[in-house]
Parts: structure tokens; sequence; C-alpha cells
């Protein structure tokens, strides 16, 4: 089967047959990782740059084992955000990295577009990491992954998402893969974080927790971004951990095979509250490891071409 | 276009009988080996014989699936990236006495790819290789041990083989006049 | 040397003139007007069968970019783009490097515009370097030739400069002109908080951070007794309040771009920086009540808001991208096709580039009479032409519309009888 775009720019860019074909392919490569020796020469003598203007610890890494398990050369460039002001352009360092023959580009940016921008100016496939607010396709991939993997299918799977609606990329690329693969997705946080009319991403929004809760197979908590949300939009941590935060409580309220997902770093006791994180329903490590399996299914499909 | 059978249902099935027992003998009757089947069709060829030696012998010999596409040399060439499938192997591989199981033997690259995947996993005590067809133009020097058939055929002629598993129907197809460089 | 246009189609509803006929032009006035004029001894003849003549059209809404951004565009790139796009006047706002906040650079801008084929009508600003905080020496700028008054490109968020600002400027009749936009609400936007940007994840101005400042400065006019022009509408419930308050006798007029009835959020998808403007593109319910705004006279001027930007300030992140495209090109290609689409009549259309902008602007506008100064605009309405970067007049290319293929636009602009700009195909 042929990818229809040379990159992985979005989400919205890919139909649900090529996002099962990526979720099929992962399911080969999740196998590599267990095994002694892991690592395939599939993609033995390829350079995967990793450009990263936003700081990252596990998202790099992920890309990173998931390159070098298919042999690829993986190099990360950690630009800050900072030297697009003071020097090079995105599309000038872009250019001069395609000078030394890359066979595939992953980037994260603070600003939505911008992996589009590298995309359309050069002929290597690029791979967003994570761009502004807009789309983190990866992590949603990886979420649908671990979800696919627990409960076998994601039709007609009832998923809720709590949080910063506003602000998340992961947010934003979870609603648009749901959606495509007949899941229904539903919304619950502080009136300040959600979109401007957020029933048109084709959510329903609850605005309590303890209602949310009721009848889902998924919980997916998004993170408080410290670094990324605009200040004052919600008085204190304090106060949304009492009224968006899940704990036993709350959880009372859900179905008993609840799955709970995060796509990390956890705030414990902010968005989580600790006594939670290590009970068999939490899933949150699963979905690390399904990150690398991901990813390298996308390697394999993209590079390259 | 010119399509030949050369092997019908009847054909392909006395043909795994009767492979069934030479490797029976020729392991002493012995059930110390795995088979580990190439994906697609050498997975079923691999259940076959397994379902054979247990039918003949009363044998229980483990059957693994490999996908070899993570370690084809060629994945520059083709088009699009081949869909791969999941290898399963259900038994460790080191210290194993392995026969490898595919449908058609034809440059060997596909045997080439099996054995550094399996030796990837680990150290087998001795790997064979059983093909149910063999039709020549090798581009590596690799041999099977155990043969169903030997065909002559030509660079440009293709053949298939067909199995009620893969395909619905069981039949073993030479198709002359197309192009056809890659092994099926 | 003299000019005589033959067999033009005149248009010029001030002065209730719609006929096929030849206008003489000799020593920058029209000196004759009527069929079968004969042409004079040395004389340039221009055969405009099929076109048709308006008075002069004023560009009321410009960035020239001089002094300070050269290289984005200057006084005289800036008229020849404008010369191109049919207007034979344009007037150009304060936020330039410096700002044109003091006489001296009023005159600087004056200076340059003599070598302009354009008549170049410099706005001043309301604040000292639009910092919304010390009124600008007003009289003395009038003086030295503001036509206009604002701080475009920002607002002033202090009511109380605003208020002083206005009852300053009412005490020397001096038109204001106000971008209305609060900047807290605004909160670093980049695009119409809308449908599309709950897609995009990009940061969203809401409509009411301009429907919030359009009250204001329409309530402080009320108050203060003095008229004020809102720049570049952009919503619906913009639009509505204005209505209201002409209803109710305020002494308000208003203007929008030509982008404001052409393009919405939608263009905003494909991160093209050309749709980065503020006011932003907004959703196809704000482009309707705009049209409708624009025929039922609510919204009295077209005006193109040229702000030319160069590579630097556009080829980057969407995010960095500087807000604004240029106009002076388009704008009467997008306005005829208004006029096609029955959205507005060929009068309306005319009114709105040239009684109205000239009447908040307190000048007189061209008029196509014997006597008057030579400021014709000469269009083709059904000449098919595509927008190529290359053809562009203007230093920068920083428009939405490069290769779009347009019917209609200026072939032949005459400014103090003088051609100016002649269209080649």
């Amino acid at each position: 089967m042929e990818l229809s775009h040379k990159d992985l720019l979005g989400i919205e860019d890919l139909s649900a047959q090529e996002i099962t074909l990526i979720l099929d392919t992962a399911v080969s490569m999740k196998e590599v990782s267990a095994r002694e020796i892991k690592k395939v020469p599939t993609l033995r003598g390829k350079t995967i740059i990793s450009l990263f203007y936003e700081p990252s610890t596990r998202t790099r890494t992920s890309f990173e084992i998931a390159g070098k398990r298919l042999s690829a050369d993986v190099i990360n460039i950690s630009a800050s955000s900072s030297s697009v002001v003071k020097g090079e352009t995105l599309e000038d360092t872009g250019r001069n990295l395609q000078a030394m023959n890359p066979d595939l580009l992953i980037v994260r940016h603070s600003c939505a577009g911008a992996p589009k921008l590298l995309a359309d100016a050069l002929p290597t496939p690029v791979i967003n990491a994570g761009d502004g607010a807009h789309e983190h396709p990866t992590q949603a991939l990886l979420d649908a992954f671990t979800m696919r993997e627990r409960l076998e299918t994601l039709q007609g799977l009832r998923v809720l998402i709590v949080g910063d609606i506003l602000h998340s990329r992961v947010a934003r690329s979870n609603i648009f893969l749901l959606g495509k693969m007949g899941a229904s997705v539903r919304v619950c946080g502080p009136a300040t974080m959600m979109p401007c009319g957020v029933e048109q991403l084709g959510v329903e929004f609850v605005p309590r927790l303890v209602d949310a809760v009721r009848d889902v197979d998924v919980i997916m908590m998004l993170r408080i971004q410290k670094e990324r949300q605009q200040s004052g939009r919600f008085p204190n941590e304090r106060e949304y951990a009492r009224f968006f935060g899940l704990n036993r409580a709350v959880l009372r309220h859900a179905r008993d095979d609840v799955l709970i997902m995060h796509p990390g770093p956890v705030n414990r006791g902010v968005e989580i509250s600790p006594e939670l994180m290590g009970l068999p329903y939490s899933i949150i490590l699963d979905q690390v490891t399904s990150g690398v399996a991901v990813r390298m299914a996308l390697m394999y499909l993209f590079t390259g071409k | 276009m010119e399509q030949i059978i050369i092997m019908d249902a009847q054909d392909i099935d006395r043909t795994l009988k009767r492979m069934a027992h030479e490797i029976w003998e020729r392991n002493r009757g012995g059930d110390n080996f795995h088979l580990i089947g190439i994906r697609r069709r050498g997975v079923s060829i691999a259940n076959r014989l397994a379902r054979k030696l247990h039918e003949f012998e009363g044998v229980s010999i483990p059957v693994g699936a490999l996908d070899i596409n993570l370690y084809r040399d060629d994945l520059s060439e083709v088009a699009s990236q081949p869909v791969i499938k999941k290898t399963e192997i259900p038994f460790p591989v080191t210290g194993t006495k392995i026969l490898l199981c595919d449908d058609v033997l034809f440059t060997g690259r596909t045997i080439r790819a099996a054995l550094a995947a399996i030796i990837d996993m680990g150290r087998p005590q001795v790997i064979r290789l059983l093909a149910l067809l063999d039709r020549g133009h090798r581009e590596l020097p690799i041999q099977p041990n155990y043969v169903g058939k030997v065909v002559a055929t030509s660079r440009d002629e293709s053949v298939e083989v067909m199995l009620e598993e893969d395909d619905g129907i069981d039949q073993v197809i030479i198709t002359r006049g197309e192009i056809n460089g890659a092994e099926s | 040397m003299a000019l005589l246009i033959r067999n033009v189609h005149a248009l010029d509803p001030s002065e209730g003139l719609d006929d096929t006929l030849d206008i003489l032009i000799d020593e920058g006035c029209i000196t004759a007007l009527g069929r079968g004029i004969k042409a004079p001894a040395s004389c340039e003849k221009l055969d405009a069968s099929g076109l048709v003549a308006l008075p002069g059209l004023i560009d009321m809404h410009t960035h020239l970019r001089e002094p300070g951004h050269e290289y984005k565009e200057t006084i005289a790139s800036g008229a020849r783009s404008a010369a191109a796009g049919g207007f034979t006047a344009v007037a150009c706002m304060a936020n330039t490097m410096p700002v044109n906040d003091t006489a001296s650079i009023t005159r600087y801008i004056l200076e340059k515009a003599k070598g302009a084929c354009v008549h170049v009508l410099p706005v001043a600003a309301l604040t000292m370097g639009l910092q919304g905080t010390a009124l600008t020496e007003m009289g003395d700028l009038r003086e030295a030739g503001a036509v206009a008054f604002s701080d475009d490109g920002v607002s002033i968020a202090d009511t109380q400069v605003m208020r002083l600002a206005l009852e300053y400027a009412r005490s020397f009749e001096l038109p204001v002109l106000c971008h209305c936009e609060d900047r807290a609400l605004a909160a670093g936007g980049v695009m119409h908080e809308g449908a599309v940007s709950a897609v995009l994840g990009l940061k969203a101005i809401p409509p009411g951070a301009e429907e919030l400042f359009v009250q204001r400065d329409i309530a402080l006019a009320e108050w203060v007794g003095h008229s004020v022009h809102i720049q570049h509408v952009s919503t619906a419930g913009s639009v509505r309040i204005i209505r209201d308050a002409k209803a109710r006798g305020v002494r308000v007029t208003a203007e929008t771009a030509p982008h404001y009835f052409t393009l919405t959020d939608e263009a905003v998808r494909s991160f093209d920086t050309n749709t980065k403007m503020n006011p932003p593109l907004r959703s196809a319910a704000d482009v309707a009540a705009i049209k409708k705004g624009l025929a039922d006279g609510t919204i009295d001027v077209i005006a193109s808001d040229h702000a030319p930007h160069s590579s630097l300030e556009k080829d980057v992140e969407f995010d960095n991208a500087a807000f604004g495209i240029i106009g002076l090109e388009t704008a009467l290609p997008l306005t005829l096709a208004l006029v096609r689409d029955g959205v507005l009549t060929m009068t309306q259309a005319i009114e709105k580039f040239t009684r109205n902008p000239a009447a908040v602007l307190g000048l007189e506008h061209a008029r196509l009479k014997a006597g008057s100064a030579a400021d014709v605009t000469i269009i083709d309405p059904a000449l098919l032409w595509t927008l190529e970067r290359s053809a562009l007049e203007s230093l920068s290319s920083n428009t939405p519309f490069l290769g779009q293929t347009f019917t209609g636009r200026a072939v032949y602009t005459i400014v103090g009888g003088t051609v100016v700009y002649r269209h080649q195909a």
C-alpha cells in the first residue's frame, strides 16, 4: 500500500486505511523490541536527523531508539527557538541539513506549521514531532496502538480527554484520529481551556469531571503545560487538582474496567493522584513501549521516499 | 501471456507427504528439530509438514513464522514498503536444529535474509533448508537440503505457488510472457 | 502635450455623468468632454473604445514604509503600485520609522512625494511614537500638510488619552481614523477565533477584540462630539454596531479592505503567511455581513490597507510572520467582482473609492468635468489578466492572490494630465 504523502505532518492528512497500516506495522516492530538483539538491518545506512526546537527528553529518546533499532544513523539537533530570531531561519537550517543528504527529518517546533514549512521546501520526508498546539501525530498513533492492543478495536470506543484542550496538540491529534477510526470523544476541562466552539471538532463537552468519566472506555489525562499555556486560565494547581484531577473518588463514577492514559510526564497530584499511578488500569507505561514500536513503523514507512 | 499448471492439489499433497517421510528418515527418526516457515506460504508449508509428521509419527514439531521484510537487501528498489507481518517464533533459537521452509527457491536472497534474521535471534545448532520448488537462477551460494520439485525455468517466467490456506486453491502455476524478477 | 481620450464610457456619479464620449486633457486639466472632440495640433490620442473612465480613485489606507523600511516599499514604488491599481491619490499611514509624529517627518514625506506619480496624502500619528500616551502637535502637523490623524497599527488603550485625542482633534476639525483593537483580548493571536483556529491550534483573536473598541471609539466620539472613521472593519458585530450608531445620528464613517469581503479564515489552513493580517480573515458569516454593510452604506469606503513586507518578514513560521498584505493592485479588481456579483452597483463602487473617502478626509475628489484637474482612472472591466509576481509594481509581493486570474483592472491612470500608468498585456 502506498502512503499518499511524503511527510507525516498531522493526523488530518492520514486516511483510516493509512492509520491501520501504521498500527499493523507497529505490531511487527514491537516484536523486534522484545528480542535479545533489538536490531534489524532495515534502515542500515540511512541518516535520520531529529531537529528539536523545543526541549524534550522522552519523545526525542523514543525516536532515537526507534531509529537505532532499525540500524539507522540517528543525529539529534537541539536548537532553541530563539535561534530563529537571532540567527538562521528555519528554512535555511533545513536547506543546510538537506545538503548533507538525510533520509528522514523529524521536527518539533513551538510554531504551528513549522514542519510544513520544511516539508514544502525540502525533498526529504518530514515527520512532525509536535508543532505548537497544532498536531502531535506520533503521540496519537501510539495512543491508538496502546488502546487497540488492550481493547482490540478502536471502532465504537468511548474516549474522554481531560485538560487544557485549547493548547494541546496531543488532544487535537487524538481527536482527529479517534474520529477517523470510528471512536467517539468526550472532552472535559476548565471552560477557559476549551477552544471556542469545541463541539465543532466533533466532540462532546462535559463540564464536570465526575459526569464526564461515566461510561467511557478510556480516560486520557493531559498535562498542565506550564510552559505553553496562557497564565491566568485557571486560579492555581490546587483548584485544578480538586475539580479536574483524577483520583479514587472520581474513579468511583467510572466503569471498573476503564483504562487511564497520559502522554507524560505526569504532574503527580495535579492531573493524577499518586495513589492511581501504579494500578493495572493505568497503561501509561504501555504507551511508552508502544511509542518506540510506532515510531519504528513510521520510520520504516516514511524513510527515503 | 501463457499459464501452465505444473502441480495440482494431488501433486502438492503427494510431494509434501514424501518430504515429510524424508525429513523423518534423515533425522534418524528423531523429533529434535523445529520448523520455521518464511511468510507467507512457507508458513503454510511448515504447518502442513508438521501436521503430516504428527499424522505419520505421532510427534508434535513446533512451528514458527518468520517475516523477512526487515532484512531484505532490496528495500531501496521497491516502489513502496512491503507490508510487514509479525514474526512469531514460540521457541528459543539458541541451540536448536531449525528446518527453514519456503515455497519457491529462486535467487537465494530471501533465504539469506531469513538466515540473518534467525541468527540475530540467537545461535541455532544447525539450520537446514526445505523448498517446495527449486526454480534455479541462484545469485548467492545457497542450496536446499530438501526439495519437492526441481523446475527448469527461464528468468522472465514467474512461478507461483498457491495454497488453500492463503489463496483458496492448491496449485503451482508457471506464467510465461511476463517480466518477473522477484521471488513470489 | 495634450491627450484626447476617444470614445470612452465616462462614469461620474457625482456629476450625473454616464455617457460614451471623448475627453480632452491639456495642461493638467480636463478641458472638454463631449462627442467628436477635435484633437488639437500636437496631441496624444487614446482609443478607449470598450473602456470606462472614472474620476481618479483614492486609496485612503496604505503603508508606504518610507522613511525607515525602504526595502519593503518606498513612496515612489508605492505610488507606482497605486497607479497600477488605478489610484490617483493615496493616504499613507504614520507607522513609519521614525513615526510620522512631527512636522519634519510630514514635510519629508511630502518632499519625497513630489517625485511620486500619484498624489500622496500623509496621515500623521495621534500620539507620539504611537505609544498611546502623549498627544502629537496636531495643529503643527496639519499646517505641515497632514490630512488626517491615526495611530493605525495600534489602538490607544488608555481611554482618557483617546478622549483627549478626540477632543483636541475636534478643536482643529481634524479627521481621526481609528484602528480598533483591544490588545489584551487579542492576546497574541495570529488568526480569527473560530472553527479553523480550533483545528489549527493557533492563538486566536476573538471578534470582540475589534468590536469592543469599535463600541468604545463610537461612544467616545458621540460623547465628545467629534466624528470618527473606523478603519479595516472585519466582523459582523462591528458592522451592526456602526449601523446602529449611524441610525442614532452619530457621526461615524467606516472602511473595509477587499480581503475582508473576499477571503475567510479557511484560507489560513495552508499556513500561508500571506493570509496573516490584522484584523485577521474572519468567518463566512462575517464576510456576508461586510458585503451587506457595503451594500446598505454602513461601510462607506473600500481601502486596501496595503502593507508591504519582504521575504524576511513573511518567509518564516506563521506565528513569527509579520501581519499584512499588499493590496493596491488588487483592490479595484476585487471590488469589480462585487459589482459583477450584484452586491454593489457600479455607482456605489465608484463612490467608495472617490466621494466617500474624500468626504472623510475633508478633501475635494477628482471629477470628470471641464475645468477639473485631470485625475482620471480608465478601466477595462472585461479584461482577463493574471497577477504575476514579476508584473507587480510594488517592491513587495506578499499577497495571497499571486497567480490568480481577475476580470477587470485599470489600464490607464492619469494624474494631473500625465498618463502615469499604462497596462502592458
